[in-house]
Parts: structure tokens; sequence; C-alpha cells
């Protein structure tokens, strides 16, 4: 990208590129494609521009020009949020605003770079969408519900697909960009499945990286082995894990110099997030603590020192444990516990360590009640939940999930935890509860999830192939006496081993939902979406 | 940072006193270059940007002279000198360095060549925060004919009892066969805990170690361990089993019980960190358990952990013997991709070198000589009608002509007179063989050298 030249650019260029612009939208148009409403309003505004920029040409000095300019773009810079350091159509504030902002010099010149990097990465989208057949616009091409006209209209691309082999070579070279190492696939993978990734613990995650860690803080490469090898696994654990690793990558921060903490922060946090999901896909919990540190980190004010801000943001990463882990499970089993009533027989799967946290706080409160634990090949985490209720005294049984219509019948109640609750009121989880909520309604037996609200997530999924995790295929392979059946199961051309590790259950099968905030229906989840939402 | 390298080039080599006594152990060629090249590569090529290296003046003044090491070597070598008499220990050596040691360590010892999959033991040691991460591979038999010994092989070094879990990750046991007087002892603690473990006795000690920062400073405190190897890595797995109220340890003797709560004391207040409540957290809301069959929790509560990553396939030697310094000479040239021949040296046409020899720079090989299965160093002159087989020529040698040499060891700046026949034997340094001479299975050093015992 030729920003040298941009900057020396006067306006008349920088006019013309807006022509240019101009022009091929206008051949857009001509070549009969259909604009919608939010094309048309981005015209109108670009024409309105482009209109003031003619103005200012022929009036006054270019030094005024400039600073036209520059009140033009520096609202562009707040007005994009942290994330969004995608490209965001410059020229649709610029009508909006016409207070003068006073710009430093450099602070105008990075911001005119961006403006031209904008204006070029529009005039190429605008060409290619008028190459593309079709309107169809995604569904995410609404723009972000805020009456505030200075958002920018976020644009995901048209089709989305995972193993795309542009988007692959694109995430392959973002990853050489972040010099994070690419781990690559294992095995056949079932076709339903052969868009997700699919990867052996044999191949650690951290054979290309450098010992000691350079590039990647150490601290996070221990997570990241920890999280590929299953050694911190649910989904609470992994998001405490993390916050605490990011504790201590912002303890060795230093700012360089010229840099601000709020910006520099968060791209040095770009490549280790990187490297993690490359370990382990993200998990929702994850995603959502990690916007909340983003968040907190570009909120930091410039005049900040590093020492406050350093202790400003660990206090922030305590205090978000706090609140939406500890002190929601404490309110989460408050609530639970008026639902256990004595004589209860009460069903968990796998482990889950919000429902132990509960079984265990009810039996303190004296409430008798017995559990039966139910397990599945070939994480068998329910032997760990087995051993937790038992250390603490609770009378357990055992099987697992190919008993569960044998035992359902002498059920009172499910306890159910969740990885993550969908915006239509989907439940993901552990791969076979949606099979014990299935069964379990069929028997009128109640089903009670257990989520904190800092796992609701805002994607909306109706089935588990579209998007899911997939283990380590070896991990089904059985050794017996020393015999291995499937020790080669990859010559067979035809055999394909799955390890599947979530899936959704719909909201009819779910009774009630305990979350922090209160016991709600399945079908709430949006609402309390909302909610957050504004709040924030 | 994460890590810092510490490479032992301090010792001796006591155990092939022929080869060393007048060389160091560090500077003995091995594939034509000096055994101290080979872990700095190792560390090198796996991402390492400096080493400390703990040596003696000698070395320190090769290492900064020879010009092929600055060359091949890009990492910078921090080199600390010790004295020769002091004869210290490996831990007094880390003892020696503590002001430079800020981050956990990895010792390696300059007698390793190995081409193991480095982030192996690392990875054991991130992933479980482990106190000590160690590398063992499997024993392999030497079979080149070693020069000078005479007989059967003797039953060999004292054997090593390793206890592995069945993961045969974590190490539970360790011992050597001169410290157990009539049987191997296993505490109660370490069956109750592990109930399924497996001895390994064919497991060869590579002499890598990762260890924590807060083992440094327990040496610190204990200025009684010397060794890193024989007394620091047994406690280490030892103490792993030990209760921290001490009321097992009835056997010893009351001093060495407060000596060990003191520091054990001191191991575990050293390793404790301020963000331990969440660490804590995160693990007990992981359903993870790296062993199942008891209540216990993970790693049974306990904050010491040892781990072992043995190698099933690669190369891994100790040159400490002489029998492991031949095989490592034949087996090394072929992992590196130098060309056999070095182009500073002067090989005539009609000699006849073998694919499978290397020949280091500076030689001259005069014409109708053969060259076959050896290894030939710097600076040698090697003159007309020598037959050379399976043998090791060091530095700086003199062969006249008519020589037949055979599975041989000749060491620097030895000078074998014409026509003389050497098999299987090993010509000290400096040393001259008259010519006509016929020697088998002999072992030529010089008198002053047979004086040191």
């Amino acid at each position: 990208m030729a920003d040298s030249d941009g900057r020396q650019v006067d306006s008349i260029n920088h006019s013309t590129e807006e022509d240019v612009k101009l022009q091929e939208v206008v051949q857009a148009k001509c070549e009969g494609k259909e604009l919608t409403k939010e094309e048309k309003q981005r015209l109108r505004k670009e024409k309105k521009q482009h209109k003031k920029n003619k103005k200012d040409d022929r009036g006054p000095p270019e030094k005024e020009k400039e600073k036209e300019k520059a009140s033009v773009l520096a609202p562009s810079k707040p007005a994009t949020q942290s994330p969004a350091h995608k490209a965001a159509p410059v020229p649709v504030n610029a009508s909006a605003s016409e207070s003068p902002v006073a710009a430093e010099k450099p602070a105008k010149s990075k911001a005119e770079q961006r403006a031209e990097r904008r204006a070029r990465q529009d005039t190429e989208r605008a060409s290619k969408q008028g190459k593309k057949e079709g309107g169809q616009q995604s569904a995410s091409s609404k723009p972000k519900a805020t009456p505030n006209e200075l958002q920018p209209v976020k644009r995901l691309p048209e089709h989305i697909q995972v193993d795309d082999p542009a988007a692959l070579k694109k995430l392959a070279k973002k990853l050489e960009r972040q010099q994070v190492p690419l781990r690559s696939d294992y095995g056949y993978k079932v076709s339903l499945f052969s868009h997700l990734h699919q990867y052996s613990r044999k191949n650690p995650p951290t054979q290309q990286i450098s010992i000691p860690a350079t590039v990647i803080h150490p601290s996070i490469v221990r997570l990241g082995l920890q999280y590929s090898q299953g050694i911190i696994a649910g989904s609470n654990a992994r998001s405490v894990a993390l916050l605490h690793a990011f504790k201590q990558v912002i303890q060795d921060y230093s700012t360089p110099p010229n840099e601000e903490l709020s910006r520099d922060l968060v791209n040095k946090l770009s490549p280790y997030i990187s490297f993690l999901s490359q370990c382990r896909p993200l998990s929702a919990s994850m995603g959502n603590a990690i916007k909340h540190i983003k968040k907190e980190i570009s909120n930091i004010p410039s005049q900040c020192k590093e020492e406050e801000a350093k202790r400003r943001l660990q206090e922030c990463i305590d205090s978000y444990i706090n609140e939406k882990i500890i002190l929601a499970s404490e309110a989460i089993s408050k609530y639970a516990i008026e639902k256990i009533s004595d004589g209860d027989v009460i069903l968990v799967y796998g482990c889950s360590s919000l429902v132990n946290h509960i079984l265990c706080e009810a039996f303190e409160k004296q409430r008798k009640f017995r559990v039966i634990v139910v397990d599945s090949r070939p994480r068998l985490e329910g032997r760990e939940a087995l051993r937790r209720l038992v250390k603490k005294g609770i009378r357990c049984t055992y099987v697992l999930i190919s008993a569960l219509s044998y035992i359902l019948p002498e059920v009172s109640k499910v306890f159910l935890g969740a990885h993550a609750l969908l915006a239509n009121g989907y439940v993901m989880s552990r791969v076979g509860t949606s099979q014990i909520a299935l069964v379990a309604k069929a028997y009128n037996v109640p089903v009670l999830v257990c989520c904190e609200t800092y796992k609701f997530c805002e994607r909306v999924q109706t089935d588990s192939f579209v998007s899911n995790e997939l283990d380590d295929p070896d991990d089904l392979i059985v050794t017996r006496n020393g015999k291995t059946h499937l020790e080669n199961w990859q010559t067979v051309k035809s055999l394909g081993l799955l390890n599947l590790v979530y899936d959704v259950t719909p909201p009819d099968f779910v009774d009630l939902v305990i979350t922090d905030l209160g016991m709600i229906p399945c079908t709430s989840v949006p609402v309390v979406l909302r909610v957050k939402n504004v709040d924030q | 940072m994460e890590l810092q390298a510490v490479l032992m080039a301090a010792g001796g080599g006591s155990r092939m006193m022929d080869l060393t006594y007048n060389t160091p152990k560090p500077l003995l060629p091995v594939g034509n270059r000096p055994l101290i090249w080979y872990p700095p590569n190792l560390l090198e090529r796996v991402g390492f940007e400096e080493v400390i290296v703990i040596t003696t003046k000698e070395v320190q003044k090769t290492l900064s002279t020879d010009q092929r090491l600055k060359t091949d070597v890009k990492m910078r070598l921090d080199v600390v000198c010790i004295q020769e008499e002091a004869d210290m220990g490996t831990a007094d050596a880390l003892r020696h360095i503590q002001q430079k040691i800020k981050t956990d360590i990895l010792v390696v010892s300059c007698d390793l060549i190995t081409d193991v999959a480095l982030h192996e033991v690392v990875d054991l040691f991130r992933a479980h925060s482990a106190t000590l991460s160690m590398l063992m591979s499997k024993v392999h038999e030497f079979t080149e004919t070693v020069p000078g010994q005479k007989g059967k092989k003797k039953a060999g070094e004292q054997r090593d009892f390793v206890g592995v879990d069945i993961t045969g990750k974590r190490l539970l046991f360790m011992a050597n066969e001169a410290d157990l007087d009539e049987g191997l002892v296993l505490r109660k603690s370490i069956m109750r805990k592990h109930p399924r473990m497996l001895i390994k006795t064919g497991l060869l000690d590579a002499h890598l170690y990762c260890l924590k920062r807060s083992v440094v400073d327990f040496l610190v405190h204990n200025k009684s361990v010397t060794s890193i190897r024989g007394e620091l890595v047994p406690y280490l797995v030892r103490k792993q089993f030990s209760k921290s109220l001490n009321s097992q340890n009835a056997t010893e003797d009351s001093e060495k019980n407060h000596k060990q709560q003191d520091t054990h004391h001191n191991l575990e207040l050293l390793s404790t960190s301020k963000d331990e409540a969440l660490l804590q957290l995160a693990r007990e809301r992981s359903c993870w358990n790296d062993h199942r069959g008891d209540m216990s929790e993970a790693y049974h509560g306990g904050k010491l952990r040892c781990y072992v990553h043995i190698m099933e396939e690669g190369m891994c030697y100790r040159v400490n013997t002489l029998a492991a310094y031949i095989e490592a000479n034949r087996v090394v040239p072929k992992l590196f991709e130098d060309p056999p021949i070095h182009p500073a040296a002067v090989v005539s046409e009609r000699s006849l070198v073998g694919s499978d020899s290397i020949i280091g720079p500076l030689c001259q090989i005069s014409d109708r000589t053969s060259i076959k299965r050896s290894n030939v160093g710097t600076s040698t002159t090697i003159k007309e009608k020598v037959k050379i087989t399976n043998s090791i020529i060091m530095n700086g040698v003199t062969i006249e002509e008519g020589c037949n040499i055979q599975g041989s060891v000749i060491c620097n700046n030895a000078v074998i007179g014409r026509g003389a026949d050497i098999k299987y034997c090993l010509v000290g340094s400096g040393q001259r063989v008259e010519p006509e001479a016929e020697r088998t299975n002999e072992v030529i050093v010089g008198s002053d050298q047979l004086m040191e015992i």
C-alpha cells in the first residue's frame, strides 16, 4: 500500500480517487445491479463529501483544507471500536461530522493513511460486489443497531466457508505474519465434519515454537499446551486459566516507545489468541472474556501511566473472574438449591464444575438426595465427577450413557451444565447432553440447565454440524490385553473415526435455565443478551 | 524469558583418561568438530540465543580462538571460568553462577550428542509445571571393537534403576546400583499413589535437565549438594512423595530430618507465586486427573513433580567412555551435511578416500593411500601407501609412508613411523610410534600419564 504517496498527495489527488470510486459505483449502477438501502446511503454520503472537497479545492489555502480533512478523518478514529480494526468506510462519517477537531500532525498523517487505505479498500469492494452475481447481501450487512450515524457499517464476506481454499490461505498468511505455527490436520475426516479441524495429540502445537518461547509469551505457550493435552478442560477452568495467563502477559508487558498501551497491548494479544485457537478452538466463554479484556484495554485513557494502567487491568481481570465466575456460581447454587428437595434422585452428565459445586453446596445444606452420574466414552469425565461427589460424602450411582433409558425411571430431575447458551435458546454442551435431554423429556423428567451469563453467546445454531470441535480420533482406540484392533485405521480407506466434542440441545427439551440473574426459560436468552449489551 | 541454557564443560573425562590426559574432554574431536560444539548446535537449532558455558581456562582460550567455532556457532556464549583444581561438582557450578540465573534453566552436559526433539522434554516441563524434567535414552550396545580392551567387556558400569508410572512420563524412582546395598527399597507412599510402576534398567541418562528457578535457590541454601546427577536428582525424585508434615522420616537421623524439613520448606516457599490462587481455581474447575482409582486430586496434591522423556528412537550419545567416543565418531558425521572432504584439504587424485570417511581442513593426503570408514582431523599429514581403515585420526597427526592402521585411535600430534602396523591400538597424544612397529590391541601412552592414577 503506497501510503507514502498518499501522504504527499494534495487534495486534488484525493478527489480523483473519489472520482474513481464514484465512477465505479455508477458503473455498477449502470450494470443494472440492485443497490440496497445501505449502498444508496453510502453513495449519497460519498457524493456529499465529494462535493465538499471540490468546494474546498477552490476555496481557502491548503492549511485549512487539511484541517477540514483532519476534522473529517479524526472522528473516524474514535468512532471505530477496538475490535473493528477492519476497514470502515470513512466517507460515511465525513458528512455527518462538521465539528473541527484539532488534530496533531502525526495523528493526522496516520489518520490520513488509514483513510486512504479505507478508500482504496472501498473501491475494491465496490468493484468486487459489482462483479458478483445476485444482489444477495449476507444477513450481517445489517448495520449495527445504533442510532449513532458515526457507526461504520460492518460487512462480512458473502460466502463464508471454512474450507474454502482462499479462506484457508488467508488464515495461513495471517498466522505466518503473526509468527504462529500452523497446526496441520490429522487423519481422515468424516465428510459431514470435513470443514472442521482435527488435530492429533502426537503433534503438539509447540513443535515449531522456539525454546525459549520469545514470539509467544511463555505462559501462553504453557496454557496452549495444557489446553491441547486436556490438562485444563471445562469451560470455566479454561476461562480462568486464560485470564490468569493474560495477567502474566500484562505483568511482563512494557510499552514500546511512540506507542500507546491501549492500542499496542491489544495488538500484542492477537497472535497469542491465534496460537491458543490453534491449540484448541476457543470456547464461547473464552471469547466473551477476551472481548471484555480488549474493551477494558482500549478504554484506558492515554494519559494514564503504564504502571497504573497495568494495575487497573489486573484489578479488572480479578473482578471479572470474581463476579462472573465465583459469585455467579454462588448465586446459581442458591437458586438451584431451592429446586432440590429431600428424597430427590438427581441425574448429572459428565463433569460440570458448576453442577458439582451445586450438589456439594446442597449436600452441605443438609439436603437429602442421591446422584446418578452418567458417563460416556472416550473422555469418561464422569469418573472425575464421581470422585468429587463421593469424596464429599454424597451417595452416587455410576452408569454409562447406554444405560440411560434403564435408569431414567428412577430419576426425579436432571441437572446439566452448559458450555454455551446460544442466542436462539439452544444449549451447547458436551456431546451426549442432547440425548439425555431427549430421553428425559420422553420420561417427563424435568431438565435444568445451569449456566453463568458470561457463557451466553450471540451465535445461532440449530444443529451440531455447522460449528463443533473434533478431538483426536486416536482417543477412540481401545487397547485390551495388548491388542489394538484399530491400530492401523488410517490404512482402511472406508473407515473414519469421529470424536465429537459438543452438541446442541433444542430449547423444547430444557425446562429451566438457572443463571446468576435468576431462573429463566430457555427462550429468554436473547433478552439477557440484549440487556447485557445495553449495559455495556 | 522462559529458559536459560547452561552448558557444563568443566568435566575431566575421568573414564577415558587415555584420551583426555592432554586434551580437555570438551575439545576432543568428534566428526572433526570439538565435542563442545554439539550441545550449542542443538540449542541453537531449537531457538536458544545464548548459553552460559561453565568451563576451564584452557577450554575458554580455545573457544575464543577457534575460527570454525566462531563461524559455526551463532549464539552468544557467555563463558564462565572455574578453577580446574577446585574440583567443583555440577551443582557447585550452578551455585557459582547463581547471580546470572534469572529464570528456569536447562542444564546440558558438554558430552551429549543427540538429535532429540527438545520440545518433548520442555513440553513436560511446561505443561505440568514440573520442577525437574530430564531426558533419557535406551542404551545402545556398542559394536565396534575398542582398542586396548583386553578380554571380554567388563560387566559394565553400575546400572541405574529408573521407576516411571504407567504413562511413562512421571519419574517415580531413581537409584543407582551402587547406592543400593541389598535390594531395591520402595516406599509405601509411592506404591499407594502409583500402584503401577515400571522399573527400567537399560536407560542412559542424557544429563539434560530442565530445572525450576526455585531449585537453584534451594542449592544456594544447601551447600552440601555437589552433583546434579548424583545427589540433586535423586533427592528431588524422593521429595515428591514425602509428607510436608514430617512424621514418616523416622528412619533417618534427626539432623538430616531437620535439614530436610528446612530444605523442603524452602522448596515449597520458593515455588509459590502471587497468582497461585487463580491457578488453584483453574485446576479445581478442570475435570482432569493424571491418575484414577483413588480419591485424590490431580498430582495427588503434590507440588513437586519430576518428569522424564525416554527416547525410543533417534540418536543419543554421551561421550564419556572410549567405546562411546568411537561409536559417536562413527555415527555423527552422517547427521550433518558437511562435505566429507573439507575443501581446504589437499587430497591427491591417486588416493582412495571412501565415501564414509571424513577429512578435516588443511590435511595432506598423498598418493596411493586408502582411507576407509575413518575420520581424519585437521592439519594431518598422511604420506604415500598408507592404509587406514576404521580409525579415528585426530588433529596434527603425521603418518609416514607404508603404514597400516586398523581400528585404532590416534590422538593429537602423534607421529606414526614408516611401515608401522597398528591394529586396534590407542596412540596417545604426542606419542611417537617407531617405524616398522607392529602393535595390536595396545594403549600407547607416555610414561608421565602412567603415573597419574
